[in-house]
């Protein structure tokens, strides 16, 4: 399963503020590369805030800072000025599919334009993205229709055309399948495994089952008591922190005794 | 089984209300178009004179003579779709640029003292925007911006001629004025309406907060944008007292838009009061109706513009 990798993403004492409220405190643990890490536990708990430190989402929000470091290849995101460049690297899925007001090949088309890459570029990468986001064979002879005719499903496999198609090294799926019904939520699950052969994947979810399924390494996450503020409760490869979790916070929450 | 199919199959039915409510409900509901038709009756009747005696003369012609009784809507139909189109061109991008701002998250501060400003602008009744008009922007109007542009510029068609301050153009800019609030305030909900994840999904692609704005926020909001517009648009056409005190009053087509012209809301207000004999009169009621018909048409139009916006396939 896991097996040995590299690291891509290396977390140290991240703590992370709304303004004057602490939203996680010292989370450590590092996110191999080219594999599955699913970030669980139960709402409140930061696994989305957390999400959003990776690709600096949060400076979107006014008051929002982070403290720490959290090293990709060596260069801290935390403190880093170049936003762009981040955002192009560590690509990102919503909740909500969010398909541009646009044609399909103009959503997929839309980052590989904003980074100025050539026409004949653009073309192979709408094609190549399709191809690796599953979504190809339905939609090749109807590119030009508005991505809104798609199903919820396709839109948000086209999201994840449209994310890959920049190049990314890492992708972040901010609970990607709880919009979504049963059949649409395992393509995405099958979609998930084949990308984590080229990318390393960070997926928030609060389907545990999910976890269990698709990643190789899993995050635990709980809300402090006292302190209302989200910590890292345990880190391990998927298979061992299901079958024989270290912590009893853990085994609590995944035998369903709270959460 | 096949009761328990059917059950699933069977919409649940839908209990109707009381019939009085309904009934209510109907009356409610019919007594707005009955108030127009009634309205349009009115005007009819009371137009009739005129309409009888210039027929569809009136639409075309160009004079307003009451010393011989001669009587044209198309000095104030073209000073009305002028004035207001030039207001349009002037406020459309101030508005919808602060509706921007506005809609941002953060600054807080400056978004306050900003939105509740031009709130306020709502605020101030016509006739002391008039008032304004006429003392502070008229003449500053003709100083900096008629008089340079007639001097370089005055070989342009309707961009020529003598300058007044009194003009089409001045009225435009009052009314670029007063429709700001409306469309500003209108398109800032729509933009705030479009969905977060959306920006949110532009911002993960990497691209800049104008790359987001210009080429997903808006574009999603375009529909309700062009709705702020149309509104707006109707509050100029109809503007009345403001624009007839400062657009000269004066029945004919200019050649220029820094000319004194005439609108249809301006002529009825000003001169219904000593408006003597049945045809002086029912020419004016006449061009209430080609106000309404104005104001009708534009809607109109608009919303086949959207029709045909949201039915190609591209959006």
């Amino acid at each position: 399963m896991p097996g040995a990798a590299g690291t891509k993403l290396e977390v140290d004492s991240l703590s992370f503020f709304y303004g004057k409220t602490r939203a996680l405190k010292d989370v450590t643990f590092n996110i191999p590369e080219r594999r599955i890490t699913a970030i669980i536990g139960p709402s409140g708990c930061g696994k989305t805030t957390l999400l959003r430190v990776f690709n600096r989402m949060y400076d979107l929000v006014p008051g929002a800072r982070a403290q720490g470091t959290v090293l990709m290849d060596g260069n801290d995101i935390v403190t880093t000025t170049k936003l762009l460049d981040l955002r192009q690297k560590v690509g990102m899925v919503f909740q909500r599919p969010s398909p541009f007001p646009m044609s399909i090949r103009d959503n997929v088309a839309f980052g590989p334009r904003l980074l100025g890459w050539n026409k004949t570029r653009v073309k192979e990468l709408v094609r190549s993205s399709l191809e690796a986001a599953a979504l190809w064979d339905e939609v090749s002879d109807r590119l030009d229709e508005p991505a809104t005719s798609l199903s919820g499903g396709q839109q948000q496999r086209l999201v994840i055309a449209r994310c890959l198609a920049v190049s990314p090294e890492v992708i972040l799926m901010d609970e990607p399948c709880s919009a979504l019904d049963p059949v649409a939520t395992l393509k995405i699950e099958d979609l998930m495994v084949q990308l984590a052969r080229d990318y390393t994947i960070v997926i928030v979810t609060h389907n545990m089952q999910q976890a269990a399924r698709v990643s190789d390494f899993t995050a635990f996450m709980l809300m402090n008591p006292e302190g209302r503020h989200g910590e890292l409760i345990e880190f391990a490869p998927t298979a061992d922190l299901f079958n024989a979790p270290r912590d009893p916070r853990t085994e609590a929450y995944i035998t369903g005794r709270f959460g | 089984m096949a009761a328990a199919v059917d059950r699933i199959r069977r919409p649940a039915s839908i209990p109707r209300p009381p019939d009085r409510y309904r009934s209510l409900i109907a009356v409610v509901s019919w007594a707005a178009p009955a108030a127009l038709i009634l309205i349009v009756g009115v005007l009819f009747q009371q137009a009739w004179p005129s309409v009888t005696r210039f027929g569809l003369g009136f639409f075309i012609g160009s004079e307003w003579n009451q010393v011989t009784d001669h009587f044209a809507a198309l000095p104030f139909i073209f000073g009305t779709v002028v004035t207001s189109a030039i207001a349009l061109a002037f406020a459309l991008p101030v508005g919808i640029a602060v509706a921007v701002l506005l809609a941002e998250p953060g600054a807080q501060g400056v978004r306050g003292a900003l939105g509740t400003g031009i709130e306020l602008l709502a605020a101030i009744p016509s006739v002391v925007y008039g008032i304004w008009a006429l003392y502070v922007l008229a003449p500053w109007t003709l100083l900096h911006i008629e008089i340079p542009i007639t001097d370089h510029f005055g070989s342009i068609p309707f961009l020529g001629g003598i300058p007044r301050q009194t003009s089409l153009f001045t009225a435009a800019l009052v009314l670029a004025v007063m429709i700001l609030p409306t469309l500003s305030a209108v398109s800032r909900d729509v933009i705030r309406a479009v969905p977060r994840g959306l920006r949110e999904s532009t911002f993960a692609l990497g691209a800049t907060w104008w790359e987001t704005t210009w080429k997903v926020v808006l574009p999603a909001a375009r529909a309700g944008l062009f709705g702020a517009t149309v509104l707006a648009l109707g509050r100029a056409l109809a503007e009345t007292v403001a624009v007839a005190m400062v657009i000269g009053n004066r029945p004919e087509i200019p050649s220029s838009i820094f000319s004194p012209g005439y609108t249809l809301a301006a002529v009825i207000a000003n001169e219904f009061a000593e408006a003597t004999g049945d045809v002086y009169q029912g020419a004016l009621v006449e061009l209430g109706l080609v106000l309404i018909l104005v104001t009708l048409t534009v809607n109109v139009l608009a919303l086949l513009l959207v029709r045909s916006a949201s039915a190609r396939p591209a959006v």
